[in-house]
């Protein structure tokens, strides 16, 4: 397997694409398809040109390449990890098998529906993003926007090759679906909830990327593990480009929090509004928000479908192979708290393997704890009192053991009224959204940049704040 | 187990005899006791294993297709007081599930064969029951036009197995008690329940039997009635038999290759790749249906772990189309033999407990008789695009629908298999049978409704992996179910009935242990111990 990718070839690749006459056939009809999606869905700004890294390896050293590109003319293409030859697989019932380079018959149906989940949710997110362009605070966020969008559409690229190259028809059925299903439609909606919510500014995009898109990090993780090698390939190389998208998301929230610390000290007020700065507390009720739905994206605590797919091989836990267990996890038990009608939370004891939705919703939470950390040590920095804080997992859920409870950010099971009376201090209110929609004033000015933000620390691959990172 | 062979020749049975006294035969069941199949049982009072029905097979495809003068069949025992106790106990009781529902399977065929050669050939079979006849005995006597019992004041008729055994009489007993014989069904309740039978009048009262005979008179009587039946067939005059040579059969472990079939034998992926060939000489439907004949039958008795069947054919489907003309508008004795075997033989395979898979390629000859192969199969994919070794080739499948196809081949419900996948559909009927004798391509199958998927080259070795890797994934025993309940539509037929109910009762009733528990009634049977039921009505 060549780690060099044919950008010769219609759609660029590192897969030999051009042996396989079949693929080929069936993902060059794709393609067009693709593009009228990208025009119709795509951003809605139109530039020049964007300062874009492009992969040109997938190795460990030198993948990428930066150049300014029109969005439309970007080469997406399908790029997946090395092989390695002696890989087997980690888990489950064939675990020390050798890793299939085939569908075996067995789980097509199930490896289908994963991909199909996966594949869904990056163009939903190009879509949400849609319109943030016109608000952008500088062209170096106008730029990384445009990049989080074209990668996104490379993983839909990614995930359509596997439906194209191994589930025959079906497969190419379900790779138009993709496209023909849209964020938020009435009629085609995305398949899951979280992606079918407005991304509506600025401050949302950076909590997306943040916690969203680390969802779709854990998620491909858990799928880099499967059995099904090229799918892991592929996920392998995705969790590359999705570090990124992670990066935006954590200096994002980074350079907002940083901007507001800097007005409450200037003007020694905590109600920053009105010298064009977004407020702590409302930064904690969007946190909140975009934590709680993608706390949801992990489906239900118990999940037999996930034990299903781990003791076939399709899906392991993060970072399975680091793990010092049988990887089976019939024997071992673990502990699930549930909310109870009478405000009380217990414990129950469950087989380790009915709960991988709980233990890879445990990774995640860890991990998401880690950028509250960093924003609490601005504000420590800075002498201000507040903390951010991660809510309880039970709250605002609509998704598993908690759904059907109200429960408070510190964990408390209140009856609805209760719940009701105190939402506004949980999460974001109509003004709310509406004061951070009237922060939201395009500054497309090279070099400058909007009240309610911080400048970033270092610009893109070494190139000054000041780059014109995005022709208009 | 050992390999089971269907080979058998008159000249070396070990447990019939067969006479032949024109216009009448005498099939004499002779058993040999030291003579089973499998070692661990003794067939004692005539009774039978499958070894024993594989000669009673034998004899009744010979005397169809050797002895078109035989216009009669005598199927009696050879014994002194005994006609047939049945199929043998201890080999039931020591056989795992799948020997026993495939000997079932068997002999229920071979019965309905019976049938089928009374029906269609002028061949009568009349059971002269000359002893004590209980269970299978009965039920062989019960698949003959008449039955004559013996009137000895001690000879009965009948079906202990629920009273005696703790299972049901399974070959066609029950059904054709009363959808048959026409016995009301509270004697019918009371006869089945008895161990000892009914004998005399009461026998003939509840038409269990169609005669007494005084035993001083039996031989002549029984000779006069088969005469009788004789006369009333329509076998020709003066016509010569032909001679079912011995197959050419080659094996090895993965192979069985016949002049016209051969099956590639994957056990790794539990798959036979079953190819069918087109004629290249006289004959070839015969031929070819013999050698079908005998593929199902060791397929089913030896390879029980090889759940999926492909089927695919090779040659000229005008050869095909010429070939079977010649025996559908041929009126005489032997092209409607030729006829009736290959209906039972796609009869085997609609009852086959194995997933049937057709693959419909350029080369190949899906066309009239061999298209009926398809359709009997629960699935069929045919491939829209050239050759998958040959991507220039312009070769590309076709489909011929013929006479053949409407109704020649009926299925034991009694439809057509295209009426049975259209059923209620006669417009539809109605226009397949205007598009007759052309070659369909894989578009047009799929708009007539005659294939179930018809993928381009592209994706046709993709698609087939995993049809049959998903196959091969799900329960066997989901599967036999399901694909039994999809293949038999509409009207139910005695033979439908056996299949379908009784056998599915009655494989039901073989895995519960109170027949096959330690403790069960086919298991304690013989040892002196009364059986303990679970008394739960389930």
């Amino acid at each position: 397997m060549p780690t060099r990718i044919d950008y010769d070839a219609k759609i660029p690749n590192n897969v030999e694409l051009s042996d396989n006459r079949r693929l080929q056939r069936a993902l060059e009809g794709w393609q067009p398809k693709f593009m009228h999606w990208w025009a119709e869905m795509g951003p809605a700004l139109e530039t020049q040109g964007v300062y874009l890294r492009t992969a040109v390896s997938v190795g460990r050293d030198g993948w990428a390449h930066f150049d300014h590109v029109v969005p439309q003319d970007y080469r997406w293409g399908i790029f997946l990890s090395e092989r390695d030859p002696d890989r087997r697989i980690a888990f489950g019932e064939h675990r020390g098998e050798p890793a299939w380079q085939q569908v075996p018959g067995e789980y097509r149906a199930d490896l289908q529906r994963l991909i199909v989940i996966q594949g869904d949710t990056e163009p939903a997110s190009v879509e949400q993003q849609k319109l943030l362009g016109l608000t952008a605070p500088s062209l170096y966020d106008l730029r990384n926007l445009f990049q989080v969008n074209v990668e996104e559409g490379r993983h839909l690229w990614a995930m359509v090759y596997l439906l194209h190259a191994y589930f025959g028809k079906e497969g190419r059925e379900e790779a138009e679906a993709l496209l023909h299903r849209n964020s938020g439609s009435p009629d085609t909606p995305r398949i899951l909830g979280a992606f079918n919510e407005e991304t509506a500014d600025w401050l949302a995009f950076y909590m997306f990327t943040y916690f969203t898109d680390r969802d779709g990090k854990y998620q491909l993780g858990t799928l880099k593990e499967s059995a099904f090698d090229p799918l892991s390939r592929t996920c392998e190389f995705m969790l590359k480009e999705e570090a990124h998208h992670m990066f935006v998301g954590t200096t994002g929230v980074d350079r907002v929090v940083t901007r507001s610390a800097e007005l409450i000290r200037e003007h020694d007020t905590m109600d920053i509004a009105a010298h064009g700065g977004i407020p702590l507390d409302i930064i904690q009720r969007y946190l909140n928000f975009h934590y709680t739905v993608s706390l949801d994206l992990f489906g239900s605590e118990t999940s037999t479908n996930a034990a299903n797919y781990y003791t076939a091989g399709l899906k392991g836990r993060w970072m399975e192979t680091r793990r010092k267990d049988d990887h089976q996890l019939t024997e071992d038990a673990a502990l699930l708290e549930k909310p109870q009608d009478d405000g009380t939370w217990t414990a129950e004891e469950m087989q380790k393997i009915l709960l991988l939705n709980l233990d890879l919703r445990g990774e995640y939470i860890a991990d998401c704890s880690s950028g509250v950390k960093r924003w609490n040590k601005i504000l420590a920095d800075a002498g201000i009192d507040f903390r951010f804080r991660l809510p309880h997992p039970g709250f605002n859920r609509k998704v598993g053991i908690n759904s059907g409870h109200h429960i408070t950010p510190d964990g408390t099971i209140v009856d609805e009224a209760t719940w009701e009376r105190s939402r506004k201090h949980w999460l974001p209110t109509d003004e709310d959204l509406a004061f951070v929609r009237s922060l939201m004033h395009p500054v497309y000015e090279r070099g400058k940049i909007a009240s309610w933000v911080a400048p970033p620390r270092q610009g893109i691959n070494g190139k000054p704040f000041d780059y014109e990172y995005v022709y208009l | 187990m050992t390999t089971v062979s269907f080979d058998r020749h008159p000249d070396s049975y070990r447990h019939w005899r067969l006479r032949i006294e024109p216009p009448l035969a005498w099939l004499e069941m002779d058993v040999d006791e030291q003579g089973g199949l499998v070692p661990g049982y003794e067939l004692k009072l005539n009774s039978y294993d499958l070894g024993v029905d594989i000669e009673l097979y034998d004899a009744v495809q010979r005397l169809r297709f050797e002895h078109p003068e035989v216009r009669a069949v005598i199927l009696t025992s050879a014994k002194d007081k005994v006609f047939c106790a049945g199929a043998n106990i201890r080999m039931l009781a020591g056989s795992p599930h799948e020997w026993k529902v495939n000997f079932c399977k068997f002999t229920n065929e071979t019965r309905n064969g019976i049938e089928d050669a009374t029906e269609n050939s002028g061949q009568i079979y009349l059971a002269a029951v000359n002893g004590s006849c209980a269970g299978g005995g009965y039920e062989i006597a019960l698949a003959c036009e008449k039955i004559l019992l013996v009137d000895d004041n001690s000879s009965t008729v009948a079906l202990p197995e629920v009273p005696l055994l703790g299972v049901l009489p399974g070959t066609g007993g029950l059904t054709r008690v009363t959808d048959k014989r026409r016995v009301r069904k509270d004697r019918a309740d009371v006869f089945v329940t008895r161990p000892d039978g009914v004998k005399g009048r009461t026998a003939v009262d509840w038409r269990l039997v169609d005669e007494l005979v005084p035993r001083q008179e039996f031989r002549a009587v029984v000779e006069q009635r088969a005469r009788e039946l004789a006369a009333r067939s329509n076998r020709p005059e003066n016509a010569q038999g032909i001679v079912l040579e011995p197959l050419q059969r080659t094996e090895d472990d993965d192979r069985i290759a016949y002049p016209n079939t051969t099956a590639e034998l994957d056990r790794a992926a539990g798959v036979v790749t079953i190819t069918v060939r087109g004629p290249r000489a006289d004959g070839w439907l015969l031929a070819m249906t013999r050698e079908l004949d005998d593929l199902i039958l060791r397929l089913r008795t030896n390879e029980p772990e090889l759940g999926t069947w492909v089927f695919r054919t090779e040659g000229d489907p005008d050869a095909v189309l010429a070939a079977e003309r010649e025996v559908l508008t041929g009126s005489d004795w032997l092209s409607n033999e030729v006829l009736h075997y290959y209906k039972r033989t796609l009869k085997r395979l609609d009852v086959t407990s194995r997933s049937l898979i057709a693959l419909i390629e350029p080369g190949g000859c899906f066309a009239g008789v061999l298209l009926e192969l398809a359709l009997a199969c629960d699935r069929q994919y045919m491939l829209d695009g050239p050759p998958i070794d040959d991507e220039d080739s312009d070769e590309r499948a076709a489909i011929v629908l013929s006479d053949a196809n409407f109704g020649a081949f009926p299925m034991g419900n009694g439809l057509s298999r295209l009426e049975s996948r259209f059923y209620g559909e006669h417009d539809h009927l109605d226009w397949l049978k205007r598009e007759r004798d052309r070659r369909l391509s894989a578009g047009e199958a799929v708009e007539l409704g005659l294939v179930t998927e018809a993928p381009d080259d592209i994706d046709w070795e993709d698609e087939i992996r995993i049809v049959l890797e998903g196959r091969a994934a799900l329960s066997p025993d989901a599967l036999t179910g399901m694909e039994a309940n999809h293949r038999f539509v509409g009207p139910e037929t005695i033979e439908t009935k056996i299949f379908g109910r009784l056998t599915a009762w009655q494989n039901w009733i073989f895995t519960r242990p109170n027949a096959s528990g330690p403790e069960g009634a086919l298991r304690r049977y013989g040892t002196g111990q009364k059986a303990s039921f679970d008394r739960k009505r389930v």
